[in-house]
């Protein structure tokens, strides 16, 4: 699986960077605020993909348990957010504390008053816990299937934890954000979505910078070498644990910021984002776009939740059957994903079908190739 | 001491029904690698297969029998699930071999589409189309020889599909038009009632158990002992335990490791029926009943290691009894006096839920010593 096997000309990337940022400048004003919240949203689970394809596509990976870290950063932004705007309820904590009589705000709730750590705990805070969980997996050796599925079980576990602890984070009625307020403007409001939005394109863009420089260069290289054959990356001299931590923990933090900006946009943070279903379909975003390419991550995370919502809309019952078969058909059928096929040699191989021969490659081209400096 | 033994039974009970789908899930995973995430959804459909299998003992020709569906409904889900099971490993798992996470989340997609099959089908048609997949599977390997030697046999091999979609379209009608609540599909929890000899209590020293859960325990013994029975003394047991241990040498020594795999993922399978049936006996029977055990399964996978019945044994009753000693708070019952940040502690934990989270914890603590389970097959390769 080689990165990219052709080499997009560089007109059309640019091209292609213009019609986006141009689409990123447009959408608030074209669409209609419910559509632009969607799309906001998903752009914000781009985020939380981008860590998937990081983990998975280029480290192999397969964690089952991203919701962990995505739900996280939820609730690190909507704790701020309700401690900061409960001034008018009794004993100035968060109104449903009355609800379980309790009268004394948990210490683990006071550090969020202050904006700079929350700022900050909403990355760092998933990443530490990545960082702790996928350092006590991978010190002994476990991977493969058994890493999924222990990372399926904290997932449950988590889940477990925020769902039965009411008198401390609401248990399974989650944290409300749309009624809340964020300089001096609720969070809910249409205004205030717009930005959100901004800052979602803004941070993918963001995003999709760091992980490309993650993955380019020699630790890059380690974690493709830790994909293939971890054993030899061992015998080569180097600590496979180190380099999953760092990369597990890096996912981590990418999918707590991914939560953050997807709670404010839906107006509510609960357990259910820690449920085992939505952490395997952020797996098969990524599936679907082609793992191992970054921009695949993220076009697999729009167009996968995008064609849900419609498919859901029309017909409720059949995004199941949908969605089973597109887990069944990507694994077996389309196993690079849509763009990884596109960049491999699908399309011609498509042609070829068809009867157009391929292109038989001559000397002059590759020389050609290798002055633009082609040479993987 | 009563208390001790109360505890000792619950845990059990839970154990049991851990163990029997985490059985079929572990030498699955021992043999081929693969985790298979549609186990869960092959329980859901032994526990309707009970429901299904109680309706029909309602009709007035088996009303004499309805006491015994419940051991009949035992076989008939074993059947049902394997021959899904094997289906699946016949049209998806062999296409994956060797690239157990692709596995992993294709069967995920199976395990959707059966939650959605049994919200949208109406659980007659489902029995129908599960006849017809019997009889398409089975009937071509009963052929005499002649016939399936001869240049013919896909023709007969065809035929022989034909005649089992119309002999399911014909059971699925005429069950749909016998029993009413089977006709239409819908997504509501059913419930299982157990038969009459089943409900109440025996009084063992002192101590009132549950029949069902007595009833269950006896399930997990037969099938374990059936379990350790096969894969020690028959033939293709032997042949099961040979490609588990090494696959490419067992290929080499002329062992069919196709017919191993199938035959595997179908008893694999099968198991996840027959504890789809007691987990039928313990509440309502919904498309998302196999959700709640199976991550417990996954568990017991990992503590117990793979290749050895044993470890799965002692995995699953020590999953179960810590369950029941630590969800039911019964430390501190066993031990009242004890300081109180530690009882404090006890009682933090002392719901079903926050259960699971000490117990995973406890398992991550466990695997720091031991990360290949308690007993890990001994090897001197690399990579297993």
């Amino acid at each position: 699986m080689s990165l990219s096997k052709i080499k997009f000309d560089k007109k059309i990337i640019l091209s292609f960077w213009i019609i986006l940022i141009a689409l990123i400048i447009a959408a608030p004003t074209i669409l209609p605020v419910f559509r632009l919240n969607l799309l906001g949203r998903y752009l914000s689970l781009s985020i939380v993909a981008l860590g998937v394809d990081l983990i998975w596509g280029y480290t192999g990976l397969l964690s089952l348990g991203q919701g962990i870290f995505f739900a996280l950063g939820g609730y690190c932004a909507a704790m701020y957010l309700q401690i900061t705007s409960s001034s008018e309820f009794p004993n100035n904590i968060p109104e449903f504390f009355a609800l379980y009589g309790v009268e004394k705000l948990p210490f683990f709730w006071e550090p969020f008053r202050s904006p700079v750590f929350t700022f900050f705990s909403i990355w760092i805070i998933p990443a530490f816990v990545a960082g702790l969980i996928g350092f006590l997996v991978f010190r002994n050796r476990i991977k493969g299937v058994y890493f999924s599925i222990l990372t399926q079980a904290s997932l449950l576990v988590f889940f477990n934890f925020f769902n039965g602890q009411q008198k401390l984070i609401n248990g399974t009625n989650g944290l409300k954000t749309d009624v809340t307020q964020l300089f001096g403007q609720m969070v809910g409001s249409e205004s205030m979505q717009r930005t959100f939005f901004w800052i979602t394109a803004i941070l993918v863009i963001a995003a999709w910078f760091f992980a490309k420089w993650v993955v380019k260069g020699r630790f890059g290289n380690i974690l493709i070498g830790i994909r293939d054959d971890e054993p030899r990356v061992r015998f080569t001299g180097y600590n496979p644990v180190i380099f999953k931590t760092i990369i597990f923990s890096i996912a981590g933090g990418l999918a707590g910021i991914s939560g953050a900006l997807y709670t404010v946009q839906s107006g509510i943070v609960s357990p259910q984002f820690m449920t085992v279903p939505f952490s395997i379909e952020m797996v098969i975003w990524v599936a679907v776009g082609g793992r191992g390419t970054l921009l695949g991550a993220i076009l697999g995370a729009v167009f996968i939740n995008y064609a849900k919502s419609l498919v859901s809309e029309a017909l409720p019952a059949s995004w199941m059957f949908i969605q089973g078969g597109l887990f069944i058909l990507v694994v077996t059928a389309l196993p690079e994903g849509v763009l990884g096929w596109i960049q491999g040699d699908g399309p011609r191989n498509l042609l070829q079908r068809f009867g157009l021969k391929r292109k038989i490659e001559t000397y002059p081209s590759l020389e050609v190739n290798n002055k633009e400096g082609n040479n993987e | 001491m009563e208390l001790l033994l109360d505890s000792l039974f619950n845990g059990v009970a839970i154990g049991s029904v851990l163990l029997v789908a985490a059985l079929g899930l572990a030498i699955v995973f021992g043999l081929m690698g693969v985790i298979n995430l549609a186990h869960g959804e092959l329980m859901m459909l032994g526990a309707y297969t009970t429901y299904v299998t109680q309706l029909i003992f309602k009709l007035p020709i088996l009303k004499p029998f309805y006491n015994s569906y419940i051991i009949v409904s035992i076989f008939l889900a074993f059947i049902v699930s394997g021959v899904v099971g094997i289906l699946l490993e016949k049209t998806i798992i062999r296409k994956l071999y060797g690239s157990p996470l692709e596995t992993l989340l294709a069967t995920w997609g199976v395990s959707l589409i059966l939650q959605q099959f049994v919200r949208s089908v109406p659980l007659a048609y489902g029995t129908g189309l599960v006849i017809s997949l019997l009889i398409g599977l089975f009937l071509p390997t009963s052929f005499p020889s002649k016939i399936k030697e001869s240049i013919n046999f896909k023709y007969f091999k065809f035929s022989s599909w034909i005649f089992a979609a119309l002999t399911g379209v014909l059971t699925g009608s005429v069950i749909s038009s016998s029993v009413s609540k089977l006709s239409r599909a819908s997504a509501r929890n059913v419930d299982v009632t157990a038969p009459s000899w089943m409900r109440g209590q025996i009084e063992i020293i002192g101590t009132a158990f549950p029949k069902t859960r007595l009833m269950i325990i006896v399930i997990t013994l037969i099938s374990v002992i059936a379990i350790t029975l096969f894969l020690n003394q028959s033939a293709w047991g032997m042949r099961i335990r040979a490609v588990t241990q090494n696959r490419q040498m067992s290929d080499c020594l002329g062992i069919s490791t196709e017919k191993v795999d199938i035959i595997t993922f179908g008893i694999g399978s099968g198991l996840a029926g027959v504890a789809g049936v007691a987990v039928s006996l313990l509440g309502s029977v919904g498309p998302n009943v196999g959700g709640n055990y199976i991550v417990g399964c996954f568990m017991v996978v990992v503590l117990g290691g793979v290749g050895n019945l044993l470890g799965t044994v002692l995995a699953s009753f020590g999953i179960g009894i810590m369950t029941d000693l630590i969800g039911a708070g019964r430390l501190l019952s066993i031990w009242p006096d004890m300081p109180l940040p530690l009882s404090n502690t006890i009682n933090f934990f002392a719901t079903t839920s926050m259960a699971r989270v000490m117990i995973f914890a406890l398992i991550v603590i466990f695997l720091q010593f031991k990360p290949t389970g308690l007993f890990p097959q001994k090897g001197r390769m690399v990579e297993n």
